[in-house]
């Protein structure tokens, strides 16, 4: 059996968690098996949809101990079900939640673990998954040599596969959960941000663009494309943007299907965070900027006058389609 | 206060990325190396920071590596931290690493052990979490702020949307990103002390490796920039729109 876990937040089941449900379906039917979910905790939303991406069944602990997160209760919770299951292969998504996850998970059944995984895997000699490695610079195939697996699905990595007219059902299970010693005392939400790693489309920002206060012109752009924000490190650094922004080597990695560079120079350690994005486009006034060897399409001008003309010229195609 | 911070060795971010031996390994010519960036310029400085705080605080800088780990180590040393270990063993799987970890830290018993988020080479993100469970500790994973006051650990971390700030009084396995601390470059004083600190080898306990690397692959090359003229801009929203099916 395929087990995915079902990640939630808010009430609400992510994007990244659709995926890695579609994700598990299809190692399902490669392997000839059943996928099962495994949720932690309560949710108001209607589970009995996430059958329109081939989940079968979700085993529900709702523990009243789960409803705040601490990763080695939750660790050995999800270890302690996926043995009395009998689950084979066990998919997370390799977001926030899943790398507090998986990795724990792992080290308790003894299951070898591919993180950043974004392929099915080749089953045809043993079970090799294809991951991101070198900060998406190459990929590794990975040979999971245990009886089970685990494997963390990079977000944006998998389609997400619905449609099907089948609902799940919810099996609920007893497990024995041992409290935890962490204490949760606040919790900061950047409202309205739209997620960085589970976004479509980024917007990025670069030194190009001098200072925070000239931030409108790319805010606004991102706005209208229904765009996560990113910068690169030393905007980061500058405290122009918050740190959770930097993407790169060293910050976050992304693989939206549209990745925008505005005033970035394109260094290998910012191209390796994001050179994974289906179609990247840069502004740059500068012809001779190593990201426009990255970028699909390019715009050479000042981002200044670039970026609102491009803003006005997609409102006007949203507007005539 | 006994804290244990865990060192890796990467290729420096600019090193060449190619493999030999039937794309089996990675290829070394050349490579310069460096600490892993989250290791060094957040678990290691927030760890000196804190001694810096309170002086009785004992730093260990632990890794599993190679022989060839040592200047990385001494590089490490060099920043700060008390002594170092390296457990003779070679670091492809994060399970085993995890497990060598836990063997060191089960007889030395810290009260804090910090590691990076992942390493910039093989990306796992895996070691900490890995670690916390084998130790049966709460793991605290992309942390972004770490302070002490008495027995309490007051820490922040990234979730989806925005951060969680949470408490605890126990050990903790907590894996640094970006906010911990700030980077920052030895100096003289500390490279010769360096020269002089304990740097301890210890051999690998028995323990399983789960999974192992078959090939690597680069990917394909892009087709090549489409540029379009600023004074165009409908034409790259028509691009994308049709093109690229990207908006
Ligand atoms: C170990 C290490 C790790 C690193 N990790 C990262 C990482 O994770 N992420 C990261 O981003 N960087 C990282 N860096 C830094 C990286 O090397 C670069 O310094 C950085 O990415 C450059 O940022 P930038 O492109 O914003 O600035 P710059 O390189 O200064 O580029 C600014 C660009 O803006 C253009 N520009 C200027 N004015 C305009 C205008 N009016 N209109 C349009 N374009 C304009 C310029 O032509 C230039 O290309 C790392 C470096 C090291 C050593």
């Amino acid at each position: 059996m395929v087990l995915v876990y079902i990640d939630h937040q808010d009430n609400q089941i992510k994007k990244s968690t659709l995926e890695a449900i579609s994700y598990g379906a299809a190692v399902a039917a490669q392997l000839g098996t059943e996928v099962h979910g495994l949720l932690l905790g309560t949710v108001t939303e209607d589970i009995s949809t996430l059958g329109q991406y081939n989940l079968k069944n979700i085993y529900q602990i709702s523990d009243a101990s789960l409803s705040n997160f601490d990763a080695q209760v939750f660790v050995k919770t999800i270890a302690a079900a996926a043995t009395k299951v009998g689950a084979t292969t066990l998919v997370f998504s390799h977001n926030q939640t899943g790398k507090a996850l998986s990795a724990g998970v792992s080290a308790l059944l003894k299951a070898g673990l591919v993180t950043g995984a974004i392929a099915l895997p080749n089953t045809s000699a043993g079970f090799v998954v294809k991951k991101s490695v070198f900060s998406g610079k190459a990929f590794a195939n990975v040979s999971i040599t245990t009886a089970v697996k685990i494997i963390a699905i990079s977000p944006n990595s998998y389609k997400v596969v619905g449609g099907a007219a089948t609902t799940a059902t919810t099996t609920p299970l007893e497990i024995t959960v041992t409290p935890g010693q962490v204490k949760i005392t606040a919790l900061n939400k950047t409202s309205g941000e739209i997620s960085l790693t589970e976004a479509d489309i980024v917007v990025s920002g670069g030194r190009g663009l001098k200072g925070p206060e000239n931030w409108g012109i790319l805010l606004d752009l991102a706005k209208e494309l229904g765009a996560a924000t990113a910068c690169s490190r030393p905007v980061g650094d500058a405290h122009w943007r918050p740190h959770h922004e930097h993407v790169g080597q060293t910050g976050v990695q992304v693989a939206p299907n549209l990745y925008i560079a505005i005033g970035i120079s394109g260094a290998i350690q910012h191209l390796a965070g994001v050179n994974r994005s289906k179609t990247i486009v840069v502004i740059n006034k500068d012809p001779e900027a190593p990201f426009f060897k990255a970028a699909d399409y390019g715009i050479v001008g000042d981002a200044f006058e670039v970026v609102p003309k491009l803003t006005e010229a997609i409102k006007k195609m949203k507007a005539s389609a | 206060m006994k804290i244990l911070v865990c060192i890796s060795k990467t290729p420096d971010t600019t090193a060449k990325i190619a493999f030999t031996d039937g794309a089996k390994k990675f290829d070394e010519a050349g490579v310069q190396w460096i600490i892993n960036p989250y290791d060094e310029w957040y678990a290691l400085v927030r760890a000196i920071e804190l001694k810096e705080k309170d002086p009785s605080v004992i730093i260990h800088l632990l890794t599993v590596g190679l022989a060839d780990a040592e200047p990385i180590i001494r590089k490490a040393l060099a920043l700060g931290g008390d002594e170092a270990i390296r457990v003779n063993a070679d670091s492809s799987d994060s399970y085993y690493v995890a497990a060598q970890i836990a063997a060191v830290a089960n007889t030395e018993k810290y009260d804090l052990i910090f590691t990076g988020k992942e390493t910039i080479d093989y990306n796992g993100a895996s070691v900490g979490g890995m670690l916390a469970a084998i130790l049966d500790t709460p793991y605290l994973s992309l942390v972004t702020s770490y302070s002490i006051e008495g027995n309490t650990s007051t820490i922040t971390r990234e979730i989806e949307g925005g951060e969680e700030v949470l408490t605890v009084n126990s050990t903790v396995v907590v894996s640094c990103q970006k906010g911990v601390a700030e980077q920052r470059i030895p100096n003289m004083r500390g490279i010769m002390a360096a020269r002089t600190k304990p740097l301890k080898v210890l051999e690998p306990s028995t323990a399983d490796t789960l999974t192992s690397i078959e090939s690597f692959e680069l990917p394909a090359p892009k087709a090549g920039v489409k540029l379009v003229s600023a004074d165009n801009v409908e034409e790259l929203v028509k691009l994308l729109h049709e093109e690229a099916k990207a908006i």
